[in-house]
């Protein structure tokens, strides 16, 4: 029996007032009850189209129809068969662009909320059966190595592991999990869930060795001749890009990434740690992704009275997801839109004590399609901040490129690759924001997983 | 042998120690110039330290430092036998030696902990290397001896005559340039005023100046931007771009600004230390 309201079961969460003061998780997730619910709102269409929308193609119409049906491990086993990391990815991806955003549903009314179910099923298989004991894998006797521990490295990881490779994960932070750790925040993502992914590839036999630098405590080179039959190169892109205006290495300025390490990886929320942080007042942070609400949103948790964001085109075009635009709205973020730094300005001693911006308007779309933002002559005005956060986007790191003999990159700056994700070079294959630059969860994910196949079929030959 | 142990500790004055550490993987591929960065345990801060040495085939590096703030503090209440939580490296590009002589290095207080790898590392491979040493007074001289082993000529110097030769190492530079030693390079470490001061000498006499920048790092791998750096009006990463850059082209003015921002949690985190812990939280 279908459940005809056209608005998606509301998500139980923190009130704003009480939520933007603390580091607890916004939502906290369906009951059965509401899950069941939720999921008899799918109309079990026979074009699926939700399933052609997801970069992995999870089975999503049979995995929401055993929620309906009160089968949620099976629902749960459904998803796990395409994605590793079903309780990130229900909290995390961009569902209004994906499964969600071809929802039949949707056309009337709200689509059915994919992401909550996946989360539900996750949370759910956790709760019930999380401690289970784990057999490790049977060893096949070959050797893979994969760098770095974000989404792209923990699933390729976990194929190759179920496969049988041994397999050992170098990472340069002393803490696994890529940007899931060092940038998004817990109130988004609770570390616990990550810590537990990892502990399972543990216990299933994967090695992982935090404090490597690739490229410089060991080469992928290196790698090779010490027995590695292959190597997975997933490190991210994580190399901060910053405007080039005046006043941008004023005391006060910092990139999201510097800000959202220094609380989410060294967790200078909290008193026991001895990280020091930017107590700003009023803080500006520009751009408009999913770092940019991140940065806003951490910041009026560390008690910062006003926080602006800062973005260029209109509110039509801000690429962050619609729920985090909402929750950031939601806790008392500003939000200029139309708006664009020229500079920063600080008083003598260096400190920021403002953001010179100018005021803009759309004129005829760009290459990308969106309009382009021009600035209105004279419009300029100073919005008093005392800390600025540049959010604007990361680069490539190049060192493993220079480090690594023959690997060659894309025109975009990346890691080559071909369909199977193998680079130019036998056995060496890459995958995630190393390789597209950044993207998302659900996409680096993806990749590890069609790098794990690449090479299961390159070590069989 | 435990995963960063210290090995051994050995205080050179007041504030300065040596430490050496088990860390196989670092100490593998380290060479002169790089870094390592550490944690002390979970709720650390991570630092930045150069390695003052290091021995491939028993796997451990040297580290001296200064105690300055909480987690040198922190570092004073270790001993032989505890543990690091984390040390990452070897970091940062090596100091550059193809194509050098004869060079002069000059360190700084502090800086001498820095000044010594390059120093010794230049000398071993075969550049010919004076070393200007200069500290405040007597009670602050260290290395002297490994200076002395391990360069052609070592001059120390305090600046108010207490031991050696009385003089700031910028009249030592000055005297010996004026003396008619001829340089390839000279490489400054200390505080950036010094630095600043060396460079400019160094630009008067034509000779190409290399400073060795300390910034505030958290990942020392280029993630965070924290150690930013305006180079010839470019904006560097001193993890991975440095930490050595010719040094006419530094913004020192810029440099000692961002190196103060977090001045007051820091004066603030350190009284905790004393005052709340007596010291340490705990180490098992
Ligand atoms: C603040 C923030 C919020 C985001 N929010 C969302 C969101 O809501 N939804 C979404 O879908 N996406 C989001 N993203 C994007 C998403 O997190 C990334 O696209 C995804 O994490 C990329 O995965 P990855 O495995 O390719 O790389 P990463 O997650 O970046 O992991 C790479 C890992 O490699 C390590 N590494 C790097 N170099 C080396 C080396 N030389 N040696 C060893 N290890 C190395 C790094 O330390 C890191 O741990 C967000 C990103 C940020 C920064
Ligand atoms: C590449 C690099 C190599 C370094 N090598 C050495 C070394 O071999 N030996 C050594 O003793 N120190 C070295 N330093 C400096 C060392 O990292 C700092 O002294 C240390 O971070 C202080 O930490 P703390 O918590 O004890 O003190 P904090 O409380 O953090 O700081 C105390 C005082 O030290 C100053 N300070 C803090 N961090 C730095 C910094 N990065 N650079 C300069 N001053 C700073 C602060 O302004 C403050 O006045 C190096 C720094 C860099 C960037
Ligand atoms: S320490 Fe983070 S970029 Fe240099």
């Amino acid at each position: 029996m279908i459940n005809l309201v056209n608005e998606k079961n509301p998500m139980p969460e923190q009130k704003p007032d009480v939520r933007n003061k603390n580091f607890l998780e916004v939502a906290e997730g369906y009951t059965e009850d509401m899950a069941v619910r939720e999921a008899l709102r799918c109309l079990q269409c026979r074009k699926h189209p939700c399933t052609s929308g997801c970069p992995v193609s999870v089975r999503i119409p049979e995995f929401v129809s055993k929620i309906a049906e009160g089968e949620f491990e099976e629902a749960y086993q459904i998803i796990k068969t395409t994605n590793s990391l079903p309780a990130v990815c229900g909290r995390v991806c961009p569902q209004e662009n994906q499964c969600e955003g071809k929802c039949v549903r949707g056309v009337k009314g709200e689509p059915v909320g994919i992401g909550r179910l996946e989360r539900f099923a996750a949370d759910w298989h956790a709760a019930n059966f999380g401690d289970e004991e784990i057999e490790p894998a049977q060893s096949n006797g070959h050797k893979v190595a994969v760098i770095g521990a974000g989404p792209a490295g923990l699933s390729c990881a976990g194929d190759l592991v179920n496969k049988g490779y041994e397999v050992t994960v170098f990472e340069s932070l002393h803490k696994t999990g890529g940007v899931l750790v060092y940038g998004i925040p817990e109130f988004r993502l609770p570390k616990a869930i990550v810590a537990a992914e990892v502990k399972a590839l543990e216990a299933k036999g994967v090695k992982f060795v935090t404090d490597a630098v690739v490229g410089r405590s060991v080469t992928v080179d290196e790698l090779m001749e010490d027995g590695f039959e292959s190597v997975f190169i997933g490190t991210g892109a994580g190399l901060p890009s910053f405007m080039k205006i005046p006043g941008e290495n004023l005391l006060g300025v910092c990139s999201a990434n510097e800000y959202l390490s220094r609380i989410n990886l060294m967790k200078a929320y909290l008193p026991e740690y001895d990280t020091p942080i930017m107590h700003g007042n009023k803080i500006a942070v520009v751009g408009g992704g999913n770092v940019a609400m991140d940065a806003a949103r951490c910041a009026k948790r560390m008690g910062a009275e006003d926080v602006y964001i800062i973005y260029r085109r209109s509110a039509e075009e801000i690429p962050a997801r619609a729920e985090e635009i909402h929750h950031a709205v939601e806790e008392g973020i500003d939000f200029r839109y139309l708006t664009n730094p020229v500079q920063v300005v600080g008083d003598e001693n260096g400190y920021v004590t403002g953001i010179e911006c100018v005021k803009m308007e759309l004129g005829e779309p760009d290459a990308s399609g969106r309009r382009r933002p021009i600035e209105i002559k004279d419009s300029n005005f100073i919005l008093e901040v005392d800390t600025v956060i540049m959010s604007i986007g990361t680069k490539l790191n190049k060192l493993i490129l220079e480090t690594t003999e023959n690997l060659e990159a894309n025109d975009r700056g990346g890691i080559g690759v071909d369909g199977k994700a193998a680079t130019n070079r036998p056995g060496i294959f890459a995958g995630g924001d190393a390789v597209t630059g950044a993207a998302t969860v659900i996409k680096a994910m993806g990749a590890g997983k069609v790098a794990a196949a690449g090479i299961d079929e390159f070590l069989s030959k | 042998m435990k995963m960063y142990e210290i090995l051994s500790k050995r205080k050179l004055n007041h504030d300065i120690t040596w430490l050496v550490i088990y860390a196989p993987m670092v100490a593998r591929k380290a060479k002169p110039g790089q870094f390592i960065i550490l944690l002390t345990d979970e709720y650390g801060e991570r630092i930045p330290l150069t390695m003052a040495g290091h021995n491939s085939e028993e796997g451990t590096i040297d580290l001296i430092y200064a105690t300055v703030g909480r987690t040198t503090m922190l570092m004073d209440q270790m001993g032989e036998g505890d543990t690091f939580f984390s040390i990452v490296g070897p970091l940062g590009k090596p100091t550059h030696m193809e194509g050098l002589k004869r060079v002069c290095v000059v360190g700084g207080g502090t800086g001498n902990a820095l000044a010594y790898p390059i120093a010794a590392g230049m000398h071993n491979h075969g550049i010919q290397v004076d070393m200007i040493s200069g500290f405040k007074n007597k009670d602050l001289v260290i290395l002297e001896e490994e200076f002395t082993a391990n360069t052609d000529r070592t001059f120390v110097v305090t600046d108010d005559g207490s031991y050696k030769e009385k003089a700031f190492t910028t009249d030592k530079l000055k005297s010996l340039l004026a003396e008619g030693n001829e340089y390839d390079e000279i490489i400054a470490v200390g505080p950036p005023i010094m630095m600043k001061l060396i460079c400019q000498i160094a630009q008067e006499a034509g000779i190409p100046c290399v400073a060795s920048l300390t910034a505030y790092m958290i990942d020392g791998t280029g993630m965070c931007g924290g150690c930013r750096a305006s180079i010839g009006g470019e904006d560097k990463f001193v993890c991975v771009d440095g930490p050595e850059f010719d040094g006419t082209l530094v913004d020192w003015d810029e440099l000692i600004q961002r190196n103060s921002y977090y001045r007051e949690q820091e004066a603030h985190d350190r009284e905790h230390v004393c005052r709340l812990t007596g010291g340490v939280r705990y180490y098992d």
